[in-house]
């Protein structure tokens, strides 16, 4: 009896050890599951021709995930940002999204800046049918027509044309009004889509494309482009170019005395401060994009304490020190992801994507719609005029005056002073 | 019908181009031509070059083509190190050839990496009265960006030229590209020649470097669009040739210039290499190439 009490009491004890180690072990796994972060993983081109965009996208995406944390991050797990530098290069993205996906586990995944490091990452999107929050691609989903594919920069449900609708409305008003176009890229793919949509608000407006080309991208000087430009002396000078090219193209015209009414249109690089205080009185009269000017008709809630913040840091960081261009949407891009992941309370991808795709979203860059496609169901971009423009200090250009909004029409801020050569003067 | 206003003005733009070009070239002319030392992060001083400008510029208002010619002297010293180090790790050993190349690519990316760090990642350009103004001869516009830096290869392209066939060093240069044993037995060192050869290399590269960013923005990693086109160059100008890295410099920036202006500027690369491919093919040496 002894020794089956014995038994008896050691049985026992061993199951009471079991049953106390199994709720422990129960207790404590809700307790590591809180403490185990939501993982957003991409690449960012933080080395290499972009990388002064990439930069400027990670600290805002920073600002995201620490602005998050500070309220308890989602659904009460902190966020983690999980990234590497992709260097620009396209053939770097496949590598990168396995090791994010396959190794550091992430939940979900966010794209790198730009079309070229988009397309890569699609077909590993499709494959499986993940969530993809796309930065600044250029009708990346055009031919796949993925539905799980959401991207901020806001070009609207038909990239092509919404890009330089803002352009052509503007130069269609103008009395009297242009007959004549040019048109000229660099050979690469932003300026290439770019141009398509420009050649058929060319046609839609009825304006006679006189000069249609395209230079490479180590092109290092421009005169010989804008003088050809010039022979066929045309009323618009629509432009589709990198920061690089954008700058010669601007000293070129000046040099040469390009005559158009109307010149500008696509050239990325002129809404940064480094271009924008070197080419400083060179830019007075140029017409171009832009997705945010801090003009008094625009007024998103949150966007201003944002640029203070990101302004505070960007010098210290080497960065755009105006930070109107990508952080703003580099911020919205994860917050729409976090705000569809705090309605879904999940982190399933299909429940996420459905969430995105049917809802409307309040961030620092307004309120956002996505199209069937993955675009903003209606295009946002600003068509803007330097003007004003005196030397080349930075305060200028965080103030309103220096880059008046045309279009669209219902946050006009000025009027444009046509033709460009007024301006010059 | 061609219009003679804009043929001369593309002939013009492309002379001007070319001197530019020759410039960056020279360097490359020296070390791959003469000493054979295929230095790919050539285009990598041109931009740290550009940026010593940038930094003179921005913090002591220097201009630019100054801070060039001032810091010849540095980047000739920062040369005779780099050579060292390959010299002593490779060339010694009789590894120059695939570890060499390894050497100088990594040192591009070294160069890229510090520059990143101390400058950041944004577009550089300089302030100067003549960036921006432009006159005219007849109907002939010219920039004074673009006039300045092509003087200035023409300048460097003749120095160099007088350096290596009028002096003692100069013609051990060519010498030590021939035969370096038969120099070492009339008593002079090879290696010393060598140093003295792609420091030079390396400070017209500073110098090349300074007229860069007269001409455009410039990033880090821009020198990398330089590589294919600085070697096409000193290949079409023939191997060592400072006066034929000159004239393939010359007709380059014209056949570019004129193809952007009459057949599309797509074409302009497709151009320059298909006349490099064709005189490779009738002067396998280059233009003027022994």
């Amino acid at each position: 009896m002894a020794w089956h009490g014995r038994t008896g009491t050691r049985r026992r004890w061993i199951v009471g050890v079991l049953i106390g180690v199994m709720a422990l072990g129960a207790g404590w796994a809700p307790a590591a599951q809180a403490a185990d972060p939501i993982k957003i993983g991409f690449g960012m081109a933080l080395t290499g021709a972009l990388a002064g965009n990439g930069k400027a996208a990670l600290m805002a995406m920073q600002m995201w995930a620490e602005d998050v944390n500070k309220k308890g991050g989602l659904l009460g797990r902190p966020v983690e940002l999980v990234y590497y530098d992709d260097q620009t290069k396209p053939a770097a993205v496949p590598g990168i999204y396995t090791k994010l996906l396959d190794v550091d586990k992430v939940n979900f995944i966010v794209s790198g800046y730009g079309t070229n490091v988009i397309a890569p990452l699609m077909p590993i999107a499709v494959e499986r049918n993940l969530v993809v929050m796309g930065l600044f691609g250029m009708a990346n989903n055009e031919k796949l027509k993925y539905k799980n594919y959401f991207q901020i920069m806001p070009s609207g449900p038909n990239p092509f044309l919404g890009w330089s609708q803002g352009f052509f409305e503007v130069a269609a008003k103008q009395q009297p009004k242009p007959q004549t176009i040019a048109l000229v890229g660099a050979d690469a793919e932003y300026p290439h889509n770019a141009l398509i949509g420009a050649r058929e608000h060319a046609k839609h407006f009825g304006f006679k494309i006189v000069y249609d080309g395209k230079y490479p991208p180590s092109t290092v000087d421009y005169t010989p482009i804008i003088r050809a430009i010039k022979a066929t002396n045309p009323d618009l000078v629509y432009v589709a170019s990198y920061p690089p090219d954008s700058a010669g193209i601007i000293q070129a015209a000046h040099e040469v005395g390009l005559p158009a009414k109307m010149f500008g249109g696509g050239m990325v690089g002129l809404q940064f401060a480094a271009l924008q205080t070197k080419l400083a009185t060179k830019l007075n009269g140029v017409v171009n994009y832009e997705f945010y000017v801090p003009e008094p008709t625009v007024k998103f809630p949150g966007i201003d304490d944002f640029l203070a913040r990101y302004q505070a840091q960007a010098e210290k960081a080497g960065v755009d020190p105006l930070g109107h261009y990508i952080p703003p949407f580099a911020y919205a891009y994860v917050q729409v992801l976090g705000q569809a992941v705090e309605a879904t309370k999940s982190v399933d991808q299909k429940k996420v994507a459905e969430y995105i795709q049917a809802n409307e979203f309040n961030t620092i860059v307004g309120k956002i719609r996505f199209a069937p496609n993955g675009e903003w169901a209606k295009s946002r971009v600003l068509m803007v005029q330097f003007q004003n423009i005196k030397g080349g200090d930075v305060a200028q250009f965080k103030k309103p005056g220096t880059r008046v909004l045309l279009y669209p029409e219902e946050w006009k801020s000025g009027k444009l002073i046509y033709p460009y050569t007024a301006a010059q003067k | 019908m061609v219009s003679l206003d804009l043929l001369l003005n593309a002939i013009v733009a492309g002379i001007l181009l070319g001197g530019f070009y020759a410039a960056v070239s020279l360097g490359i002319s020296v070390s791959f031509g003469l000493l054979d030392i295929v230095n790919i992060a050539h285009p990598a001083f041109v931009i740290l070059g550009s940026y010593t400008a940038y930094a003179m510029n921005r913090f002591a208002g220097l201009d630019p083509l100054l801070t060039g010619l001032l810091f010849t002297p540095v980047f000739y010293a920062l040369g005779v190190m780099v050579y060292r180090l390959y010299y002593l790790g490779f060339e010694r050993k009789g590894e120059e050839s695939l570890r060499g190349l390894v050497f100088f690519f990594g040192t591009l990316f070294i160069v890229e990496v510090v520059l990143l760090l101390a400058y950041g990642v944004d577009y550089r350009m300089i302030e100067a009265d003549y960036v921006g103004r432009s006159f005219h001869i007849g109907v002939v516009g010219i920039a004074f960006r673009l006039l300045l830096p092509c003087l200035v290869g023409l300048m460097i392209t003749l120095a160099l030229h007088l350096f290596l066939s009028r002096t003692f060093y100069g013609r051990a240069i060519k010498a030590v590209s021939q035969d370096s044993q038969a120099l070492r037995l009339m008593g002079v060192n090879p290696v010393k020649i060598k140093r003295i050869a792609f420091a030079l290399s390396i400070a017209t590269a500073s110098l090349a470097g300074a007229l860069l960013i007269l001409i455009g923005p410039v990033e880090p990693s821009i020198g990398r669009e330089y590589i294919g086109r600085v070697f096409a160059i000193v290949v079409l100008g023939g191997m060592g040739s400072i006066s034929g890295t000159l004239v393939a410099g010359i007709i380059l920036g014209i056949a570019e210039s004129l193809t952007s202006t009459f057949s599309g500027p797509s074409w302009a690369p497709a151009v320059s290499f298909g006349i490099l491919l064709v005189v490779l093919a009738v002067r396998p040496a280059g233009l003027l190439g022994r």
